[in-house]
């Protein structure tokens, strides 16, 4: 398992290679002299003349590359043009943010999305079926803008049971903690329901009509046993790596939730990074995203394996 | 799904597999109500000038906010404007950022996918991590991060998408013509010595045909949501013109007192992208050879 490990990390290494020149390629992008576009506002010669220094702009693009890279092996990311703080230090605030978002999302899918997607495959052809596959449409095509919107204009602007913006964290307040976020967490949910209950159903299909379901029936088990303790354990496996994967989605998702709901997380921070043309942060939170991507992907993999002793070597 | 699979139907006459698929696509309901929601989505964006009964950019002091009435169906916005015919203009914005971006998506992916695929295996190996680093960064993530730096725009934004979404088509073209190319009949068009190019054009791609036709419709439904989220963040379509994204964002101002404003642009996205998922799950099911009828 322990060489297993280390050749999926050495397998990595081109496309982490790959990620960090692509997000470094990013800059290259901007229209015009970049030490001109990184200071913004400000047309002070001298400032922009610093900047270039800086970010080493007047050495070849290779050269500026190797420079990046060895800041970010290092832990540094770069400086915020515009909080003046260091990129790491802004991500370690809001990454935690985001996170507690993720999971909270992340368990309300999977409790809508796995047992309605049990339901609509042991019920195949049924009303319920149906009922679970409109549902599940119903998640995978509504924005999540347009769902946040809704839910404030009921729950908030109409109720007035939950406030409409704002965050605060569960180690100061767990009760106004959850008032704050159990709103964004079901949009950001909402979605990877859908997609968790197809995945679950089809995966569910496949299972009780394999050979072991037929085996426990013809020896007389109970249904419900055959379907929980046979069908399901097995359907389930590809199902929780999905998850994993899923979660990579859902920092993309928490992008325009904190946006709307004005929570200082991760999504947030790069939307603003963007409009204050604060690149450093841009690339900063793309690299971070993307290497946490990456990560699950490596768990969701090894998981798989783990549970699924057919694949291992 | 080669032409020597056609199969003989009842009235013992070669049904080809694409009037196979044409048939059970017509037998499921819900992909035909998608498919009929495109064609009007399509005349409607087409159709705009003649169906909208107000200017869409049109500012009036003396109808902000009216809810809606017999005058202005869908209400008016904050300055004004009649949001039923901005809805009307907005199918262009959303309709063309899903079919150009994916348009980009194909032409760059598909002979990427193609050479990857049936090409030199150095190559197969280069695309393949570049693939696979790109599938790396959240689609929106990376989608918000080139469309920051390109310049918020329209164009932009559909080039943003559109290169975000490339991967997904070259990963998905390799994986069909590692499938058919141990195929006897592209051993056999190789074996009397046709050029590789001609075996990948004239044999390989029309097998990639069905899945990649799936895969388009339903990522022109991720495109548009893709673009309405990068103008809801202001860095695809610019004001005034009129773009579902971005009149979602002024409506969450004006929830308290112009809830109308919100129902109506995301009804829009939410019905496009709808169709678009409804006609990609009737296609997958109809092209699925493993699917009876």
């Amino acid at each position: 398992m322990l060489l297993l490990i280390a050749r999926r990390l050495m397998q990595l290494i081109p496309t982490v290679i790959i990620v960090s020149m692509m997000i470094f390629g990013l800059q290259q992008l901007l229209p015009g002299d970049p030490a001109t576009i990184m200071a913004g506002e400000e047309r002070d010669p001298e400032v922009i003349e610093q900047i270039r220094k800086q970010y080493r702009l007047d050495q070849p693009i290779p050269v500026q590359y190797v420079y990046w890279i060895k800041g970010v092996v290092t832990g540094d990311l770069g400086e915020s043009m515009r909080l003046k703080e260091p990129v790491s230090t802004l991500v370690a605030q809001k990454l935690p943010v985001t996170l507690q978002l993720a999971t909270m999302a992340m368990i309300i899918a999977i409790f809508i999305g796995v047992p309605a997607g049990i339901v609509s495959a042991v019920k195949k052809g049924t009303v319920w079926d149906y009922v679970v596959n409109v549902i599940s449409l119903w998640g995978i095509s509504t924005p999540n803008f347009w769902l946040g919107i809704l839910l404030i204009f009921l729950f908030s602007v109409h109720l007035g049971w939950l406030p409409a913006s704002g965050y605060v964290s569960p180690f100061v307040d767990p009760w106004q903690s959850l008032k704050t976020t159990i709103m964004p967490a079901f949009v950001l949910g909402n979605s990877i329901a859908g997609v968790l209950m197809r995945h679950t159903r089809a995966a569910m299909l496949q299972a009780l009509s394999s050979d072991y379901v037929r085996t426990a029936r013809a020896k007389g088990l109970n249904e419900n046993r055959v379907i929980l303790a046979h069908a399901m354990r097995n359907a389930l496996t590809p199902v929780i790596t999905l998850g994993a994967l899923e979660f990579g989605t859902l920092l993309s998702g928490a992008v325009l939730t904190e946006q709307i709901f004005t929570i200082p997380g991760f999504g947030k921070l790069i939307v603003d990074a963007v409009f204050n043309r604060d690149y450093a942060v841009v690339q900063g939170v793309v690299l971070v995203t993307s290497a946490t991507y990456i990560l699950l992907n490596l768990l969701a993999d090894l998981g798989y394996i783990l549970v699924n002793p057919r694949l291992r070597p | 799904m080669s032409g020597a699979t056609a199969i003989v139907n009842a009235g013992n006459v070669p049904e080809t597999p694409l009037r196979r698929a044409w048939r059970r696509l017509k037998a499921r309901k819900a992909a035909m109500f998608g498919l009929v929601v495109i064609i009007a989505l399509v005349l409607i964006a087409i159709f705009a000038p003649l169906i909208a009964p107000h200017d869409p950019i049109k500012q009036s002091w003396t109808a902000v906010r009216k809810a809606p009435s017999a005058l202005y169906w869908f209400g008016t916005d904050e300055v004004g404007r009649d949001l039923f015919s901005r809805i009307i203009y907005g199918t262009r914005a959303s309709l063309a950022a899903g079919v150009i971006s994916v348009g980009i998506a194909v032409a760059l992916g598909v002979p990427l996918g193609l050479l990857a695929g049936y090409g030199p295996r150095w190559v197969d190996a280069i695309l393949s991590r570049v693939t696979d680093a790109m599938l790396a960064s959240p689609f929106l993530i990376l989608a918000i991060a080139l469309a920051a730096f390109l310049g918020p725009s329209l164009t932009n934004a559909m080039i943003a998408i559109g290169i975000t979404a490339t991967p997904i088509f070259i990963r998905l073209t390799r994986g069909q013509v590692l499938a058919v190319k141990v195929e006897d009949y592209v051993e056999s068009a190789r074996a009397v010595g046709n050029p590789r190019w001609r075996i990948a054009v004239k044999h390989i791609l029309p097998n990639v045909m069905p899945q990649l036709l799936v895969q388009i419709t339903l990522t022109i439904a991720t495109a548009v949501i893709a673009e309405a989220s990068l103008s809801f963040l202001g860095l695809g379509q610019q004001p005034p013109s009129p773009s579902w994204g971005s009149m979602l964002n002024s409506a969450q101002r004006f929830l308290t007192n112009a809830p109308w404003m919100a129902i109506w642009p995301g009804l829009a996205i939410f019905i496009t992208v709808l169709s678009f998922n409804l006609l990609g799950d009737g296609l997958r099911d109809a092209f699925d050879p493993r699917e009876r009828g």
